[in-house]
Formats: structure tokens, sequence, C-alpha cells
């Protein structure tokens, strides 16, 4: 852990030990974990002298982050008013029922994240479905396997 | 000195008072809930809502948190504040009916219906054990988390906190918490018992669920039940039966 510990305290020396830079700080851990560590976490109180209790609220407050390990690919999709009434809840089951996962669910291998999420700022192209940060428009019930497919041949 | 108009009535009082302490001051009945005297203004429950301003451009704030200005005009008891009353009352009856202050709450203001979905919750997010926690035992246990309608008060990770030192005084501010009101077995949410003549809780309860542990203390249970009420407990416990059935 003493390694750990050092990457941790490298991040907050970064922002200058500054308890306004707490987001970013969550950020940079959130990157490098794919969740938040309550270890982790609990070096950042400590550094920062923020109770523990008020970096959780924030931690819980952004669907950014997670307290829970997250899987190492994250599929987001939106059921946002637009979307919804495109057939995102369908798109949504689809994926559901491929991943084998239920939404906010890691997949047991830890490949997969399912996540919803209330508009993505883009309503034109919806419905939207974001897989690692890449945003697929106008997505149907059929495309759902083959971008699967597209998106995860590559490794 | 700012002087303000309560009720009609000219008031004075320093800066830096709320609405809420002058009429307090007054002896002017404003009901709070998430207000506490050695904690902090939340501002979170609505209760204490006042009307202030002049017909025809009155707005709505809760005193606890709104400062006395000078000039302000401030009513205590309008149908607007009364209906605004009624509906917070009614909307935290719908969460956590089994608390006794809120039933207490219901029947004072004559909240008599509950129009929303029951949920039977044991918070209404009031904030006091969180400010009880931070600001009187210096403890820092507990606070919000989530947000939306999964906000909660947990502990870090809802485990046993590290930080707490089990003082007991998030539980003794609770309004959920602290009295656990059974209420007859009502149809409703809404119990309206505590605060009418008739005798209540052994018409539904035996001694052992007294929560006084003390039973006979309170007199209710002494009072001799008369076969009417008897009668009207078995109607009511038959009439839930087909309801259930
Ligand atoms: S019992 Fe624990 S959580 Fe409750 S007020 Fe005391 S220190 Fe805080
Ligand atoms: S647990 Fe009790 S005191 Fe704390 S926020 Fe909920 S209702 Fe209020
Ligand atoms: S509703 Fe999906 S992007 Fe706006
Ligand atoms: S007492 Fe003022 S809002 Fe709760």
């Amino acid at each position: 852990m003493e390694a750990e510990e050092l990457k941790v305290k490298s991040y907050i020396t970064k922002y200058n030990n500054e308890k306004k830079a707490l987001i970013s700080i969550l950020q940079e851990v959130q990157e490098e974990y794919n969740y938040l560590p309550q270890e982790v976490l609990k070096i950042v109180s400590k550094a920062l002298g923020i109770p523990l209790i008020d970096i959780i609220g924030v931690a819980t407050f952004y669907r950014a982050f997670s307290l829970e390990p997250r899987g190492k690919h994250l599929i987001t999709v939106c059921l946002g008013t637009a979307c919804h009434v495109r057939g995102g809840p369908k798109i949504l089951e689809e994926f559901e029922r491929k991943l084998n996962i239920d939404a906010g669910e890691t997949s047991k291998d830890g490949q997969f994240s399912l996540e919803t999420v209330a508009c993505l700022g883009c309503c034109a192209i919806g419905p939207v479905v974001v897989i690692d940060g890449d945003y697929h428009a106008q997505i149907t019930i059929r495309k759902v396997g083959s971008i699967l497919k597209k998106h995860f041949k590559k490794e | 000195m700012i002087t303000l108009k309560i009720n009609g009535l000219e008031v004075k009082t320093e800066e830096g008072q709320t609405i809420l302490d002058v009429a307090k001051f007054y002896g002017l009945e404003i009901p709070t809930l998430c207000y506490n005297e050695g904690l902090s203004r939340y501002g979170g429950c609505r209760l204490c809502l006042v009307e202030i301003g002049e017909e025809p451009k009155t707005k709505l704030v809760s005193s606890c948190t709104y400062p006395a200005e000078e000039g302000l005009v401030v009513r205590t008891d309008t149908k607007r504040v009364i209906e605004a009353r009624k509906m917070m009352i009614e909307l935290m009856l719908s969460v956590a009916p089994g608390s006794k202050i809120i039933q207490d709450l219901a029947s004072k203001f004559g909240v008599k219906q509950v129009r929303f979905k029951i949920r039977n919750e044991e918070c209404i997010l009031c904030g006091l054990c969180v400010r009880m926690c931070a600001e009187q035992m210096d403890g820092r246990a507990i606070g919000f988390q989530n947000r939306g309608y999964k906000r909660k008060i947990s502990t870090p990770f809802d485990t046993r906190s590290e930080e707490c030192r089990l003082c007991g005084g998030c539980i003794y501010v609770c309004p959920a918490c602290q009295l656990r009101c059974q209420g007859p077995d009502a149809d409703t949410a809404v119990c309206n018992a505590c605060l009418t003549m008739d005798p209540t809780c052994l018409d539904f309860h035996d001694e052992l669920q007294c929560w006084m542990y003390d039973v006979g203390r309170c007199g209710t249970c002494i009072r001799e039940k008369t076969e009417e009420s008897n009668n009207k407990k078995r109607t009511q416990k038959s009439k839930q039966k087909e309801k259930n059935a």
C-alpha cells in the first residue's frame, strides 16, 4: 500500500493540498483506479483535512464517481426525455440482455459496466449510447449487437 | 434597531436576527421542524413559512432563515401560509407516518388526509442529526449522501464510523426516530388520535406496547373503556380484515 499511498499523495501535492481541488483529485483517482477505493478516500481526507463524510458526500453526488469498482468498459445509455421517447429504454433492455447485467451493474468478469444517464446534451442525434467516451448516434435495437462487436473487436 | 411589522404589530429587533427569532421573542408561534436553537439554520422543512411583502406582491419565505429587515411586513397565518404548511406536513407524513412528532403536527394543523404514496421511511432528510453531530458533538460521522430521490443519511461506506463517539446526539434530535408512534390500525397514514379526547393507545394496543414503559402514567389506559369504543374497535378491525382479504 505504501507505493499506492505515494501515488495518491502525488495527486494531492499536484494541487498544492488545496481543499478546493477535491473534485479534480477525485477525478484523477477515478481515472487511475476506475473507482474510488475506500483506503484512497481516507488518505485524501487526511491530507486535505476534509472530513471523510464530506468527501463521500461529494463522491456520491456526482455520477462521474463510483464507490464500487467499475468494469473496464463503461457503456452509458441515455434515458433523457428526447432519447426516452425515441426508444432509449428498449435499447437499454437490449444491452442488459446482451451483457447479461442490469443497469447500474458491472459484469462478473469485470469487463463491462452499464449505466444510464439523463441527457447528454445532444438530443438531436438520439437515442444516444456512449461507449468508453465514443458517442454513438441514432441507435436502434438492431444496431446494439454490431456496435458491441465493432467496439470490442479491436482488442 | 430595526422596526418591522408582524401580523400588523410593530416590533423592534437588532440586526442579524431572523423573522423566527423576532416572532419567538414576541411570543408569536411559528411551527418549526428542522430548526433547533443550538444548531445552524438549514431551511429544509419549510414548516416555518411566513408571507412577506404587501399585496399583491407577497411571497413565502422560511422564517428561520430570512433576516429581519427594516420596514418588512410579515404575516404568519394567512391562507396561503396555512395551505403551504399543511401541504408540507402531508408530504412529510407520507414519508414517515411512524413519527409521533409529524403525527402531532398533522393533528395540530388539521391535516386529515394523505394523498401521496405512503413510503414508511425512517427519515425526512431534515438534516438535524448531521448538524448535531458536526456542530455540537464534534463528530463528523454522518452526512448526506447521493442526490435526488436516492438522497440519504449515512456514515462513510455505510459502516460504523471511526469518528462516531456513540453519544446518541443524532437520535436525540431526530424527529423521525426519537419518538415512535404506532398509530391505531388506521386505514390511512394519518392517526390524529393523540390530540383528540378519545382514549387512544389502549384501545388499540395492549399494555406491553406502552412506549413510556410506565403503564398507567399518562392515564389513557386507566380510563374505562366504554362498550362503544370496544364496538368501534371491533368493527374497525373487521373492516380492515375485509380490506386485506
Ligand atoms: S452518536 Fe455518533 S453519529 Fe450520532 S451524533 Fe454522536 S458522534 Fe455523531
Ligand atoms: S435521520 Fe432523523 S434527524 Fe437525521 S435527517 Fe433523517 S429525520 Fe432528520
Ligand atoms: S435526451 Fe439523450 S442526449 Fe438529450
Ligand atoms: S424550521 Fe424553517 S425550514 Fe425548517
